[in-house]
C-alpha cells in the first residue's frame, strides 16, 4: 500500500486488512504460546503464511520452527521448493516422515499403494509429542468447505489430537485464547478469513514464488470420474486407460496419489487470478461441474489428512 | 457488473456483517440469495443444491440449502456454531457471520456480533416485530454494532403491501427509540424471489431506497467514521540482537496493531500502565518505513528512548490517554456451561493483557426479552448481567461504547482453560 493510497482512504484495502489480521494472529501465537511450530508444506497457502510471518517478525527470526510432514509421495518440485524457501529465509525446518512412522509401526498401510495422506496426522502427532509443541500454525481457510465455515481461528485439540466440534471455545472480537494443559494443543489458522481468490491476489501483490506445478504445464493424465489422474510412478496407467497429454495446473498440492490437477492454460499468477475469478462468475456447464465437484472433494481429503 | 471487470478497480475494503433471524424468517434464503446473485456460490455447491432441491421435488434451487449442513449439526448438539461466509463484489469483500436466532443461542449472536460492523435484522412481514426482533436489536446495540438494517422479508407473502411495510417500520422505530438505537435503515424484500437484494425486481416500485447490496456497498468501514484516539496494545517485543547483525544490536521493536486512531513518526507517546514518555522514532513493517499507521494496521513501533515496554502494555498519545484501573463495571454475557460462581477467581483477558479477577458484585441480570432488571446471585449460560470486577493487575482501557477494542474482554476459567464469558466495560 502506498502512502498516497493511505491519504486517499481512511480504511485499508481488503488485502491489507486480511494481511494485518493474519499478522495479528501470528503475533498472538508468539505472545501466548510457549513452543509453537508452523506447518509448512511448500504449497501456496503455507508460502503465504511464510510471507505473513516475515511481515510479523522481521527483522527478528521467526519465534517458531517450520514443520513439514512428508508422506514420501510428494512432488519433487514441491519438496525442493520447500527446502529452498526455508534456506532463503534462514529458518529452521523440521521434517518428519510418514515412512518413519511406518517403520516404527505406528502407521500400518492396508496396501502398499494406499494414499498416505490420512496417515500424516499420526506422524504430526508424533512430532508434536517429540518436540512438545503447544500450537501448530496451519494454512486452512474457512472458505474451503462448508463444514469448515464455523472453525475457530484458535482451534482446540485434546491430548489425542482430536478436534471435538462440541468442545470448541467461543471466539469473540480478536481476543484469542490459546491456553492449554500439558499434552493438549492449539491449531491456529491465520488465514481463516481468506478465500482462494484472496490468496492468489496476495501472491500476485507480494510477487511470491511458487513451485512450478501450480502453473500450466503439459502432463500425462488419465480421466477418472471427472478427475484428472496424473500418470506417475506411483499412479501408473492401468491397462485400458486412455493416457492424454493435457495442459494442466494444480490448485492444491499434496500426496501424489490423491492430488489431481485441473485443465488449464494459465501460466502466470495474473491468469490464474482470472481463472479463479471466472470460475465463480461464469455460467456453469456440466463438464465444469464435475471438475468442481472433484476439486472440492480433493480439498476435503487434504484437510482430513493434515488437520 | 461482473466481478472480473471490476477486479482491478476501486477497493472499498472489507465489511463484516451479521444476519439475525431464524430459518423461519428466511435468513438462510437471504444469505443464499446474496451469495447466488453476487455469483459467489461455486458450481459444485450449486450443483449439489440443485440435486437436493430436485430430490425434494422443488422446481427452483432452494437457496436455504446452502446453510443446511449446519442445521443438521445443530441437531447433533453443537451449541456454539457461528458460521462465517465470504463473498466479494469486486469492489468490496464481505464476511458474513451467521448465527442461529433462537433464544438459547444468545452466546452465538454475541460472538457473531462482536466482530460485525453492520447487522441485518430480519422481520417476517406477516408477523411484524416479535420478541426475537427486540432481543436481536438489543444484542446488536449492546455489542456496539454501528449500523442496523431492518430487512422486512417475505413481502411476496403479503402482496408487496406498502401499508404493511410502513406499519412494521413504525412499530420498530418506536421500540428502537426506547433503546437509543440511532442509525436504522429499513428495506422491504423478498429473499425468495430476489426482490431488493441485489436486483430491484418488479414488485416493489413504491420503495425508492437502495437495494440491500447497495446498502452494504456504501456502509462505512469500521474506523472511517469518527476521529478516534490512538491505541496500540503491544503484542510482542522484537529484540534480534543475537542475529549477528551489528546494526540490529540495539533494535527494540514493539509489535502490535493500531486498534484505533493513527500514529505518525515524531508523535509524543505514553506507555501504559507505567506512564513512561517517549516519541515515535520509526514505524516499520518488514523492513519498510512508514510515515504513519492507521487503525487496523499491524506494524512495529520504535521509540526514541530506551524504556521498558513488554507484551500487555499499551502505547497511546500523551494528550489522549486511556483509563488505568483495578476495578471495572461491565455488562457480562456468560458463555460457559458451568454457572458463574461469584466466590471464585477468574482470568480476564483484555487487549493483550491478562489479570486475575474477583467478582465484587452482580448488580442485576437483564431479561433480554423484556429488558427488565432482575436480581441474580449466579449466572447461567446465555445470561447477561451487570457485573463489577476487582482486578489483581490494572487494565488500560476505554469504555466499550467509545472503543470496541480496548473496552472488550473475555473471561477464562483457569481450571478448564475455557472461554466462559464476554464482557463490555462501561
Amino acid at each position: 500500500m502506498s502512502t498516497l493510497a493511505l491519504q486517499q482512504h481512511a480504511t485499508l484495502s481488503h488485502l491489507d486488512w486480511l494481511e494485518s489480521e493474519s499478522i495479528h494472529i501470528l503475533r498472538e501465537v508468539a505472545g501466548q504460546c510457549a513452543n509453537p511450530a508452523l506447518l509448512f508444506s511448500g504449497g501456496k497457502d503455507s508460502l503465504v503464511l511464510l510471507r505473513l510471518a516475515e511481515k510479523a517478525f522481521r527483522p527478528g527470526r521467526f519465534p517458531f520452527p517450520l514443520l513439514n510432514i512428508d508422506t514420501g509421495h510428494n512432488y519433487t518440485e514441491v519438496i525442493d521448493f520447500r527446502d529452498l524457501r526455508a534456506c532463503q529465509l534462514n529458518e529452521r525446518l523440521i521434517v518428519r516422515s510418514v515412512e518413519d512412522s511406518m517403520q516404527r509401526g505406528s502407521v500400518v498401510l492396508k496396501s502398499a499403494g494406499e494414499s498416505r495422506n490420512k496417515h500424516q496426522s499420526v506422524t504430526l502427532l508424533e512430532a508434536i509429542e517429540e518436540f512438545g509443541f503447544d500450537c501448530c500454525i496451519g494454512g486452512a481457510r474457512r472458505d474451503e468447505e462448508k463444514a469448515r465455515a464455523k472453525e475457530r481461528i484458535f482451534s482446540f485439540r485434546d491430548e489425542f489430537g482430536q478436534w471435538d466440534p462440541k468442545n470448541q471455545r467461543p471466539e469473540l472480537w480478536d481476543l484469542f485464547n490459546a491456553k492449554v494443559h500439558k499434552g493438549e494443543n492449539i491449531r491456529a489458522f491465520p488465514i481463516s478469513n481468506w478465500t482462494e481468490l484472496d490468496v492468489w491476489q496476495y501472491i500476485e501483490r507480494e510477487d511470491l514464488q511458487l513451485p512450478s506445478i501450480y502453473f500450466a504445464h503439459k502432463r500425462s493424465v488419465v480421466r477418472k470420474n471427472g478427475l484428472l489422474q496424473p500418470v506417475t510412478e506411483l499412479t501408473p496407467a492401468r491397462p485400458g486407460d486412455v493416457v492424454e497429454e493435457l495442459s494442466v495446473r494444480f490448485r492444491t498440492v499434496g500426496d501424489i496419489t490423491c492430488t489431481a490437477p485441473v485443465e488449464s492454460t494459465a501460466d502466470s499468477v495474473a491468469r490464474i487470478i482470472e481463472e479463479t475469478a471466472t470460475t465463480t462468475i461464469t455460467e456453469r456447464g456440466e463438464t465444469r461441474l464435475d471438475d468442481q465437484t472433484s476439486e472440492a472433494s480433493m480439498e476435503q481429503r487434504k484437510k482430513e489428512g493434515y488437520f | 457488473m461482473s466481478a472480473i471487470e471490476s477486479l482491478p478497480g476501486i477497493d472499498n475494503g472489507l465489511l463484516r456483517f451479521l444476519t439475525c433471524g431464524s430459518v423461519d424468517d428466511g435468513k438462510s434464503t437471504l444469505i443464499g440469495r446474496l451469495l447466488f446473485d453476487t455469483k459467489a456460490i461455486l458450481a459444485d455447491t450449486l450443483h449439489a443444491m440443485a440435486r437436493t432441491s430436485a430430490r425434494r421435488g422443488l422446481e427452483a434451487v432452494d437457496l436455504s440449502l446452502l446453510t443446511d449442513g449446519l442445521s443438521a449439526e445443530r441437531e447433533q448438539g453443537i451449541t456454539i456454531d457461528v458460521a462465517y461466509r465470504y463473498f466479494t463484489t469486486g469492489r468490496r469483500k464481505y464476511i458474513i457471520a451467521d448465527a442461529p436466532g433462537h433464544e438459547q443461542y444468545t452466546r452465538n449472536m454475541v460472538t457473531a456480533a462482536s466482530t460485525a460492523n453492520l447487522a441485518i435484522i430480519l422481520i417476517d412481514a406477516r408477523k411484524g416485530v416479535l420478541t426475537q426482533t427486540r432481543r436481536h436489536s438489543y444484542l446488536a446495540h449492546l455489542l456496539g454494532i454501528p449500523h442496523v438494517v431492518v430487512a422486512i422479508n417475505k413481502m411476496d407473502l403479503v402482496d408487496y403491501d406498502h401499508a404493511i411495510y410502513e406499519r412494521i417500520r413504525g412499530e420498530y422505530l418506536e421500540f428502537a427509540a426506547t433503546l437509543g438505537i440511532g442509525d436504522v435503515t429499513f428495506i422491504p424484500l423478498s429473499a425468495l424471489n430476489g426482490d431488493m437484494i441485489v436486483d430491484r425486481g418488479e414488485n416493489l416500485d413504491w420503495y425508492g431506497g437502495p437495494t440491500l447490496l447497495d446498502l452494504l456497498e456504501s456502509a462505512p468501514g469500521a474506523h472511517s467514521e469518527r476521529d478516534e484516539r490512538f491505541r496500540f496494545p503491544v503484542q510482542f517485543v522484537c529484540r534480534p540482537q543475537r542475529s549477528g547483525d551489528p546494526k540490529l544490536h540495539d533494535y527494540r521493536g514493539f509489535m502490535g496493531r493500531v486498534e484505533s486512531g493513527e500514529v505518525v513518526v515524531g508523535d509524543e507517546i505514553l506507555v501504559l500502565p507505567s506512564e513512561q514518555r517517549s516519541r515515535v522514532k520509526a514505524i516499520e513493517i518488514h523492513g519498510r518505513s512508514l510515515p504513519r499507521a492507521i487503525a487496523e494496521q499491524s506494524v512495529t513501533l520504535l521509540l526514541e528512548d530506551e524504556i521498558d515496554v513488554s507484551r500487555g502494555d499499551m502505547i497511546v498519545h500523551v494528550e489522549k490517554s486511556a483509563r488505568v484501573t483495578r476495578r471495572i463495571e461491565t455488562m457480562l454475557c456468560w458463555l460457559g456451561e458451568t454457572a458463574l460462581d461469584p466466590g471464585r477467581k477468574y482470568l480476564i483477558r483484555q487487549t493483550t493483557r491478562e489479570t486475575k479477577a474477583a467478582i465484587e458484585a452482580i448488580s442485576y441480570r437483564l431479561d433480554i426479552n423484556t429488558l427488565q432488571q432482575m436480581p441474580a446471585e449466579h449466572l447461567g449460560m446465555n445470561d447477561i448481567a451487570y457485573v463489577i470486577f476487582k482486578l489483581a493487575r490494572p487494565l488500560c482501557l476505554d469504555a466499550y461504547a467509545e472503543n470496541r477494542s480496548t473496552g472488550a474482554f473475555i473471561v477464562i476459567d483457569e481450571t478448564t482453560n475455557n472461554t466462559v464469558g464476554a464482557g463490555m466495560i462501561l
